[in-house]
């Protein structure tokens, strides 16, 4: 009766965790494909009239505005002496940072062998590459003629040009190109497989067309394995110390500057922590928003996958405010009399509530709710918290440029900064790239199916005597 | 260290590597604020009037402006002395490693801060670089009234929007006192010339000259006991001397 009752309790365990984790709970591999095909093919008008709505704001908001600025002359924007640069750096380094979760989740993850990633290593990949594209936007509207950027590239030419490698700025083109290329290379390369899935999926068309270039000709035979895996593996390493350069390099555009509250040491991994916290805000966000909205992204995407992700966030919020109170710390006992101007004017300045806002919803609301694993657990509390990082970082970088620059070391310049047409150019971008996301969406494979059919063969629930297990073993 | 007395100190922690060639004078004690060098440097220089709005925005666009305080509450305020503000010509100025387009670089010939405004993009990094935040921002293209689009001195470029510019010293009233003389086989005299500012100043507040000449007018003014350099804690080494009021 007893062994009965354990065999039953036993076997309800099993079960248990099947429905909660992906990787014990397999499926056969056509219908899988067949499933991400569909959750890819699948469109109601909903999709429509929402794609169509943000093609307006990105016609309006961001083309129409930004030729407006390039005609008449940068003006239009808020920025003043002394606060040359506003919304429109607040935007790039908030994009990069949000670029910054698909690597982190993708490589870093990819490399320690975290299992739960794979079903959203896609997902955060996009998100690096369609970032990174909105950054570049924001730092080219920032630009008071940005009919020469070009002259900001190092390529041999006629007009005794060079980029001059002392500017932070000049690190900034070549550490946020080096970052694009790897990115968008390290986005491809977990495609080939997926692509080619689709091409034998599709029936024709332009679609059929547009895979068969893409997949390369990948037929899955095991030397093209060998190799991806290979090429996979040197991008996945190589990836990380690329992004960290990058925030640290975005970071040293204050750091290395001469002005209170930016020469700070401690920017470049504070920066990176920043990232990851905003990045991995944005990944929520959009896995729950794919979950609801996605055909057969229930089944994908679990609430184990929320939880994992809550836990990375509880973990980068603390660090994050770490590095946070030793910046400030450290500035203030510096004592510096400019340093300490500003300090002031960041907690009771005129946008000092600002400042309380940042702290409640990057440190404090993480806090309080993601302990919790059956808070962490649910995708809209976890979404809901991600979007809160992301309003706290944004607002952390707009604290760190135009408030920052309001004061500086000559009083009488002094000002505020008040926004003018960078709402209207930061609003399109955002449109941008959900417009873009959504698009891409439906375009290609957003859930790695090689990749999730690969750990469910790695996963197996093992019988140790009366104890199930679960064993991975190793396939690459 | 207590061998160090403070004339020492100031010798290793002060002195210039590059010690300048072309230095300014101004005497807070003379100015009077009446905004003579501001006009003259706008008509030298083709700066653009961008109207009250826009100054109201700081978006003013002077290469030379004269900064007053108040100190204390009203009434019992005290007015500060006035204190004309132009570029600083740092020996190691912050604006210039900044730039990612070479568009704001060091002369070798003049030992000056020169904005080469075809080069500049508009990153405004300069700008925000610059302790003093002498550097004027081109917003828009700005139209120039009737009467005064006669005015234009042929030998300064007209700006365009998107650049960013800043008071050059006169480096035309330069090169012509330099041509002058070369041509003549002389060397520049003490005096010869002046920027606009110190031109148009009333009471001679402003006073411009070598200052790796010891002779020079501006040489023997700066070494004057009441001569600060502007933040100079920040090691940026300006070229240009205050000497304080009161």
């Amino acid at each position: 009766m007893a062994s009965e009752k354990q065999h039953e309790e036993h076997a309800h365990g099993e079960e248990h965790l099947r429905q909660e984790h992906l990787m014990l709970d397999p499926r056969p591999r056509g219908e899988m494909n067949a499933m991400v095909m569909e959750a890819m093919h699948y469109t109601t008008w909903k999709f429509w009239v929402v794609a169509a709505v943000l093609g307006v704001v990105v016609a309006l908001g961001l083309f129409f505005s930004w030729g407006r600025m390039i005609a008449e002359g940068l003006g239009l924007a808020g920025i003043n002496r002394p606060s040359y640069w506003g919304i429109f750096i607040v935007n790039t380094v908030f994009w990069i940072g949000i670029s910054h979760a698909g690597t982190f989740i993708s490589a870093i993850l990819r490399v320690f062998k975290a299992e739960f990633r794979r079903p959203f290593t896609r997902a955060a990949e996009l998100m690096t590459t369609f970032g990174l594209m909105q950054a570049g936007f924001s730092i080219f509207m920032h630009m008071g003629r940005v009919w020469l950027s070009y002259w900001l590239f190092p390529y041999p030419n006629q007009r005794m040009m060079w980029p001059n490698l002392h500017s932070p700025l000049t690190w900034d083109v070549l550490a946020i190109t080096t970052y694009l290329l790897a990115s968008t290379m390290y986005l491809f390369l977990p495609l080939i497989p997926d692509l080619a899935m689709a091409r034998d999926r599709t029936e024709g068309g332009w679609r059929k067309v547009a895979y068969r270039i893409l997949a390369l000709g990948f037929r899955g035979t095991e030397g093209e394995w060998k190799h991806l895996r290979l090429a996979m593996n040197i991008f996945a390493f190589a990836i990380i110390p690329v992004m960290f350069s990058v925030h640290t390099i975005v970071s040293w555009d204050f750091a290395a500057a001469t002005r209170p509250g930016w020469s700070s040491t401690i920017f470049g991994p504070y920066f990176v922590v920043g990232a990851l916290h905003s990045g991995m805000g944005a990944v929520v966000i959009v896995l729950a928003i794919v979950r609801g909205t996605m055909k057969h992204m229930k089944y994908f995407i679990r609430a184990e996958h929320f939880e994992a992700i809550g836990k990375l966030m509880l973990i980068i919020s603390m660090t994050w405010a770490y590095f946070f109170f030793n910046d400030y710390i450290v500035q203030w006992y510096g004592g510096d009399k400019w340093t300490n101007i500003l300090l002031h004017y960041h907690e009771a300045g005129p946008l000092g509530f600002l400042w309380f806002l940042m702290l409640a919803v990057n440190i404090v609301i993480p806090w309080a709710v993601l302990w919790n694993k059956k808070w962490r657990s649910n995708p809209w509390i976890v979404g809901t918290v991600g979007l809160l990082i992301n309003v706290g970082m944004w607002i952390e970088r707009y604290i760190i440029v135009p408030i920052s620059l309001s004061i500086n070391r000559t009083p009488f310049t002094w000002d505020l900064y008040k926004p003018g047409i960078e709402i209207p150019l930061g609003i399109g971008t955002l449109a941008l790239f959900i417009l873009l996301y959504m698009l891409a969406s439906k375009f290609i494979p957003l859930v790695p199916a090689w990749e999730v059919q690969e750990g469910q063969m790695a996963h197996k629930l093992t019988k140790y005597g009366r104890e199930t297990v679960v064993t991975v073993s190793e396939l690459e | 260290m207590a061998n160090l007395d403070r004339e020492t100190m100031v010798s290793v922690n002060l002195t210039n590597p590059e010690e300048g060639k072309w230095g300014m004078v101004i005497d807070q004690d003379l100015c009077t604020g009446c905004q003579a060098c501001v006009a003259a440097c706008a008509m030298e220089n083709n700066i653009s009037f961008v109207g009250e709005e826009l100054s109201g925005n700081g978006r003013s666009m002077h290469w030379i402006r004269i900064e007053r305080f108040w100190e204390g509450e009203y009434p019992e305020v005290k007015a500060t002395p006035f204190e004309p503000t132009l570029c600083q010509q740092c020996g190691y100025a912050p604006c210039e490693p900044v730039c990612p387009a070479y568009a704001t670089v060091h002369s070798n010939d003049q030992q000056l801060n020169l904005q080469v405004y075809n080069r500049c993009v508009g990153t405004r990094y300069c700008g925000n670089n610059c302790p003093s935040q002498v550097r004027s921002f081109n917003w828009f293209d700005y139209e120039r009234p009737e009467p005064l689009n006669n005015q234009l001195n042929p030998d300064v470029t007209v700006r365009r929007r998107g650049v960013m510019e800043k008071c050059t010293f006169c480096i035309q009233r330069i090169k012509r006192a330099e041509d002058t003389a070369r041509a003549e086989g002389r060397e520049v005299a003490d005096g010869e010339f002046a920027p606009a500012c110190a031109q148009a100043c009333p009471a001679n507040a402003i006073v411009f000259g070598r200052v790796d000449k010891p002779e020079t007018v501006v040489s023997q003014l700066a070494k004057q006991a009441r001569g600060v350099k502007r933040l100079e804690e920040l090691g940026t080494f300006p070229h240009v001397t205050y000497l304080k009021a009161g």
